[in-house]
């Protein structure tokens, strides 16, 4: 699981992605979209404009009340966050670019320690604005990349079956044997289901990111029974909620708007949620089985990476060599950590492995985090 | 002049012209470039030339060290890197930023070439000095890495074992390193987090050091500083206005055997871990006793004031100016460029503290090997030190117009 904030960020990489090359500095590129101004006071939110072709649209959010503001753009769905924009002080001004599509969207304006926000509805009328997308090469980045997440999510909800009815006869041994295998589908595209918050939160909430007064549920809860409790005792509940939000999950992956800056960036988001979360064995505390996940977030850049390979080696091809061979090696060291189907435990590894690994997960996504730029711009 | 090419200063200098129309902002950008140029100077040390910087310029006040292994078998890749290291350390000494666009004068979806720590701060006469360690040539399994082996110079031998080493691995060897020095901490940092950044998958950071508070002064116009023993250190060091002496012995010859270190030096870093605790226990005459000088004003113990000569024999046989002394060791000098350091606390609350010991010379074997030798055996001083990470260096000549760190070692 992300750390909250940028969990909810994440969907704004949607930004920029119909800049084209001219684009040098905010101040330039901003002026190629709509403008919208809020102004946000104590228990108002007022905006210059209720409709905005579609394409980039800038909100400058003036804070003019006295405590500290967040400012959200959510989909169509109402519920998606597209992007967002916190501790906005009073008295200050501060800019949210964000790329909205033909439709509907949604802005909110909320104090920081409040709960209610103050909504308006955001009518996005179909523009002339060329998308990044509609170079053939990125649109088929987006197909290629819509058919590698409707795999993995078909995997994940039959793997969260099989587990689910393993919790509930009481198998610990099968599923301790699952619990790894499945997970790996949900790894793969950790980007995309994080931008629906509130599952993350079901699903794959730790212990202590759990918000008190509210009930730990989710994998991680599962996974502490079967490591630590070494019970399912009590868990039939948790499980079914677990099957129940993974269908939800699937039901609401079909509405997220694929672009190709969401698939690079999401690469880039995979790579960090490797090195702050996989090689430092932070996720997997019981099982113990991060380097599962490790693998899987680097399948998951790695399915990202290729979906836009046929763009980025007309852009740059230097750059494409570069993440092929830094790819390459980081798998060769992985490859060296299997054992049976799977892989090592995360405390057999020695510093030097851990350090080596690191090294490798540097390696490729410094480099990589230029991607989105030079495929979107190129 | 492209808005990006500006630097922090010249930014600096003409902020008042944000605020007008694009293109009077650049006319105006361009003149306060221009009028700030002779004043700019002052807080800017040359990057080219016949020698590196950072060695014989006045010491700052701020040292960031960082040792790298290479990690890449492709001597193109470190190369590479190498012209891309040279030209970012040339733009970050300037004030500018590490890449060529910097911090905030990108794409808005592309993380800056940049970081923008230093934005708006001066050069803070920031130099970069780059060094290789013996391992680059050779590696433990005696591998010639990068087709270098024979360029190997004899000066770059292996520090022997000296008395007392407690050398841990972490903070000891390394087949690169960069001593990033500045006035100012901040600009430090940023330079050595940019290198590293530019270099991931071809190097990676082996250890790394802070320091504050120059122990030495370098040049004339420097006064001595006080080392966290509270005593004046470096009295005798060897000075940047004494051309000659740096010939004889700071700068490798071409004679000296390896061609491509004409101009170049040896560089050796030593972690010492004071123990303060029990030094602050130790009574001011004795204190004095083991440094052989007064502790109010750094005269010698011999008598005279601070820049008085020592009379060797009139000092504590013991006493550290006496045993490390150029009169003590053949007339051999280096030039001592180290910083204190403090790590904070140990696990039992003491001051995780000391000297950063950082000399350059025209040849080790001759040079810190000799003395230390002397000084690890005798020296009264060893009872409150400890040698606890060691490093040696190769450090080539300055890069001329269009040369990159080390180019005289890869052609």
């Amino acid at each position: 699981m992300l750390r909250p904030a940028r969990a909810l960020a994440l969907p704004a990489v949607l930004l920029a992605a119909a800049l084209g090359a001219s684009a040098c500095t905010s101040a330039d590129s901003t002026a190629t979209g709509a403008r919208v101004g809020v102004t946000a006071g104590d228990g108002t939110c007022e905006l210059t404009a209720t409709s905005v072709p579609a394409g980039v649209v800038t909100f400058a959010v003036q804070n003019t009340g006295s405590q500290v503001a967040e400012f959200y753009v959510y989909a169509a769905d109402g519920t998606t966050i597209l992007s967002e924009v916190e501790n906005v002080g009073p008295g200050v001004t501060r800019e949210l670019v964000v790329e909205l599509a033909a439709g509907k969207a949604k802005t909110t304006c909320r104090p920081s320690d409040g709960v209610d926000g103050i909504s308006t509805d955001i009518t996005v009328t179909a523009s002339g604005a060329t998308s990044a997308a509609a170079k053939p090469s990125l649109a088929q980045a987006v197909e290629d990349y819509r058919a590698f997440v409707a795999d993995e999510t078909a995997a994940l909800l039959a793997g969260t079956q099989e587990f689910v009815a393993a919790v509930k006869d009481g198998d610990i041994a099968q599923a301790k044997a699952l619990y790894p295998q499945v997970r790996t589908h949900w790894e793969r595209i950790e980007p995309v289901v994080e931008s629906f918050a509130d599952l993350d939160y079901s699903l794959d909430a730790r212990e202590d990111g759990v918000e008190p007064g509210t009930e730990w549920t989710g994998w991680h809860r599962l996974e502490k029974a079967l490591w630590v409790d070494k019970s399912l005792d009590g868990t039939t509940a948790i499980a079914d909620q677990l099957l129940a939000d993974t269908q939800d999950l699937v039901s609401r992956i079909p509405s997220i708007e694929l672009s190709p800056s969401l698939i690079g960036n999401g690469a880039t988001a995979l790579m960090e949620e490797v090195a702050t979360g996989k090689v430092t064995g932070e996720e997997e505390r019981y099982s113990r089985t991060d380097l599962w996940d490790f693998q899987a977030n680097v399948d998951g850049a790695r399915a990202a990476y290729d979906a836009l390979a046929p763009a980025l080696k007309d852009a740059d091809p230097e750059l494409a060599t570069t993440l092929e061979s830094r790819f390459a090696s980081l798998q060769e060291r992985l490859d060296a950590l299997h054992k049976g189907d799977g892989f090592v435990l995360y405390d057999d590894l020695t510093t030097a492995q851990v350090r080596d690994l690191a090294d490798a997960v540097d390696a490729l996504a410094e480099p990589l985090s230029t991607l989105t730029a030079t495929v979107v711009n190129g | 002049m492209s808005k990006v090419e500006l630097s922090r200063r010249r930014l600096l200098a003409s902020f008042g012209a944000v605020a007008v129309g694009a293109s009077a902002a650049t006319v105006l950008v361009e003149r306060s470039a221009t009028a700030a140029e002779p004043e700019a100077a002052a807080d800017v040390v040359p990057f080219r030339g016949p020698h590196q910087a950072g060695i014989t310029t006045p010491a700052q006040d701020r040292l960031h060290f960082v040792a790298f292994d290479v990690i890449t078998d492709d001597r193109d890749e470190l190369e590479r890197l190498l012209r891309r290291w040279t030209l970012a350390a040339e733009r970050m000494t300037r004030g500018e930023g590490a890449g060529p666009v910097g911090p905030v004068d990108g794409l808005p979806d592309a993380p800056p070439d940049d970081t923008g720590e230093a934005l708006g701060l001066s050069p803070a006469r920031l130099t970069l000095t780059f060094g290789v360690g013996p391992t680059l040539f050779v590696d433990a399994d005696r591998r010639d890495r990068f087709g270098l082996a024979a360029k190997r110079p004899e000066a770059l031998e292996d520090l022997p074992g000296f008395a007392g080493d407690r050398l841990e691995e972490a903070w000891s060897g390394g087949d690169l390193c960069v001593q990033a020095c500045a006035d100012d901490p901040q600009v430090a940092v940023h330079a050595v987090r940019n290198l590293v950044r530019m270099g991931m998958g071809v190097v990676r950071v082996r250890w790394a050091q802070l320091g504050f508070g120059r122990t030495s002064s370098t040049s004339d116009s420097q006064a001595t500083p006080r080392n966290l023993f509270g005593f004046k250190d470096g009295t005798s060091n060897l000075r940047a206005e004494e051309t000659a002496e740096l010939d004889t012995h700071l700068w490798a010859q071409g004679s000296d055997g390896a061609e491509w270190m004409a101009g170049g030096t040896y560089l050796v870093a030593r972690k010492i871990r004071m123990t303060i605790e029990t030094w602050d226990r130790t009574s001011l005459k004795a204190q004095e006793e083991i440094i052989g000088r007064d502790k109010r004003e750094g005269a010698p113990l011999s008598g005279g004031t601070e820049m008085t000569a020592p009379v060797l024999d009139q000092l504590p046989p013991t006493s550290h100016v006496r045993l490390a002394h150029p009169q003590s060791n053949g007339g051999v000098r280096m030039l001592r460029r180290g910083f204190s350091y403090v790590d904070g606390a140990d696990s039992l609350g003491r001051l995780d503290a000391g000297l950063f010991f950082l000399a350059f010379q025209r040849d080790p074997r001759t040079a810190f090997v000799a003395v230390q030798k002397r000084l690890a055996s005798d020296d009264a001083l060893n009872e409150y030190l400890v040698h606890v990470g060691s490093a040696l260096f190769a450090v080539p000549p300055g890069p001329g117009d269009g040369e990159y760190w080390g180019s005289t070692l890869f052609v």
